[in-house]
């Protein structure tokens, strides 16, 4: 698509018709690829995706401020390693839904399968529905804000960044956990190794209303959250702990 | 890896249609488990009639005259229905014991799949779509079925050692995992009297169900106590004569999703296994919870 002369023909002004694949048609890899190809974001903003019934691998690798429907449910590792792109899945997530996203923002319209925003760097990871076991693990800078509930072992070995679950957590929530802050509304079914509730204190009121505010969530309070992290007693050998291993 | 299937119908409408959306369900799980693939339907029966299905590697052979000898030898009326390297045996419910004893020394070669009133198995090494082929499933109809793509870990790439495995009447598991203490049980469910044809840990399992229920536990039972004793990563999906139930381990990393209509209940390793079912667009699509035993039962 051209971009020149945008400015002084009305008649060339920027179709924002999104381009649509339809993948049962199209192929997974001719629709990724267009997506890595974009030149020029402002031209071609908005893309659709038809059809993808469980799709592995939809939208990976998305580089640019463009925005991605996805209309159907998608299988494994949706936008995985998303950079700027905002995608939005009307539908389900099958497992590692932005996996190792480095920014930008996904929306998951249903539920995520187990380890969503895995190893994320960056970004908005926002799930409408409930998220499976192992949300968050090893999250690295990301956030993820959780309508629903969380499974277990969610945010194991999570190092930096911010799980926010509307709902409730399931069992071990933050095993092993480093550095990230964890705000559950609900029920905790139980803490991993080393996870243990904190104080809200204001600092942490104001991260978390920013972070509503960023997810367009409303009808909820900041206060109505409990805050948990790590407890910080792993972090280095502990010879009485000799005898465990 | 492995892909499962399983389709359990509430709705008697959709019967005739049981094999072909479980052939779908299947081949769509194809990359999960290209190695071999089986699948166990439930339907048909008869009272009073039994079914043994059988496997042979040389078919013309073995189950060439196969009918009037079983037939003499256990006093009944025995008929077959042949396909391909399987074949179905009709014979009276209540001879179904004997007759296994008489194929064994009249066909010591060939294997049994499984027996009961409504269970028939039908598996081979291959890709599910050669399988569905090979047996025409799409044709086949039934009240409930289970399907397994295999991507095999623990034992050889075999027609056995493909799943559903059958250890009891009408039973049947299809197993996404692998379990660490097979060995150890193997011995011990050796002395307390099961019979092994493998050296598969999904053998394991469906003779460890057997042998509970053989103990008076009902299958629910038998699910909670596996979730004891077997150690290692499993989802399963269990067929009975009237029932569909699925269990996960806790730690459930092998991934499941199911589907939920009033005129079906539906598993799938993936939601792609499902995608095409008719009303799957309003179904209830859920996960399983791990160390949740679910069943169904007509």
């Amino acid at each position: 698509m051209h971009s020149t002369n945008l400015a002084t023909s009305p008649l060339h002004q920027v179709n924002y018709a999104p381009k649509v694949f339809d993948l049962s048609k199209n192929t997974l890899r001719e629709f990724n690829q267009a997506l890595h190809e974009v030149k020029d974001a402002s031209t071609e903003p908005n893309w659709e995706v038809i059809n993808p019934k469980g799709s592995h691998a939809v939208a990976v690798g998305a580089e640019h401020p463009i925005s991605i429907d996805v209309q159907g449910s998608v299988g494994y590792y949706c936008g995985g390693m998303n950079q700027l792109s905002t995608i939005t899945v009307h539908g389900s997530a099958g497992p590692g839904v932005g996996e190792n996203m480095m920014s930008g923002t996904i929306i998951v319209k249903g539920d995520a399968s187990q380890y969503a925003g895995a190893t994320g760097r960056g970004g908005l990871l926002v799930i409408e529905g409930n998220a499976s076991s192992r949300c968050g693990i090893s999250m690295k800078g990301i956030n993820i804000l959780v309508r629903g509930n969380i499974g277990h072992m969610s945010a194991f070995m999570a190092q930096s960044g911010n799980l926010v679950v509307l709902g409730d957590a399931g069992d071990a929530l933050g095993d092993s956990i480093y550095e990230a802050r964890l705000f559950v509304r609900g029920s905790v079914k139980s803490l991993g190794a080393d996870c243990i509730k904190k104080e809200m204190r204001p600092e942490h009121i104001a991260i978390l209303q920013d972070l509503l505010d960023r997810a367009g969530i409303t009808d909820v309070k900041p206060e109505e959250f409990s805050r948990y992290g790590s407890a910080r007693t792993l972090y280095n050998f502990n010879i009485d702990n000799a005898d465990a291993y | 890896m492995c892909g499962i299937v399983g389709l359990f119908l509430k709705d008697k409408s959709l019967e005739p249609q049981l094999g072909a959306l479980l052939s779908e369900m299947l081949v769509t799980m194809t990359d999960r488990g290209p190695d071999s693939a089986g699948i166990a339907i439930y339907g048909g029966g008869t009272k009073g009639h039994g079914k043994i299905t059988i496997q042979s590697a040389t078919p013309d052979v073995d189950f060439k005259g196969l009918d009037a000898e079983l037939g003499k030898k256990i006093n009944a009326k025995v008929s077959s229905a042949v396909k391909s390297t399987h074949a179905v045996l009709d014979v009276p419910s209540d001879k179904i014991a004997e007759a296994r004893a008489a194929l064994s020394e009249l066909r010591p070669d060939v294997r049994v799949m499984g027996a009961g009133e409504a269970i028939e198995i039908y598996k081979e090494v291959g890709l599910p779509v050669e399988v569905v082929k090979r047996f025409d499933v799409t044709k086949m109809s039934g009240s409930h079925g289970i399907g397994h793509t295999r991507m095999a870990t623990e034992s050889a790439v075999t027609t056995l050692g493909a799943h559903p495995f059958s250890t009891g009447p009408d039973q049947c598991l299809v197993h996404n995992g692998s379990l660490s203490n097979h060995n150890n049980l193997r011995r011990e469910l050796i002395r307390d009297g099961m019979r092994f044809e493998t050296e598969n840990d999904t053998e394991v399992a469906a003779a460890y169900l057997s042998s509970k229920i053989a103990h008076g536990q009902n299958l629910g039972e038998a699910l909670e106590s596996s979730l004891n004793d077997l150690d290692g990563f499993f989802t399963f999906v269990v067929g009975t004569k009237n029932g569909f139930g699925v269990v996960r381990d806790p730690i459930s990393c092998k991934p499941a999703v199911m589907a939920e209509t009033d005129q079906y209940v539906a598993f799938g390793s993936e939601y792609r296994a499902l995608a095409n079912l008719p009303g799957i667009e309003d179904a209830k699509v859920w996960e399983p919870e791990p160390s949740t035993v679910y069943f169904w039962e007509h």
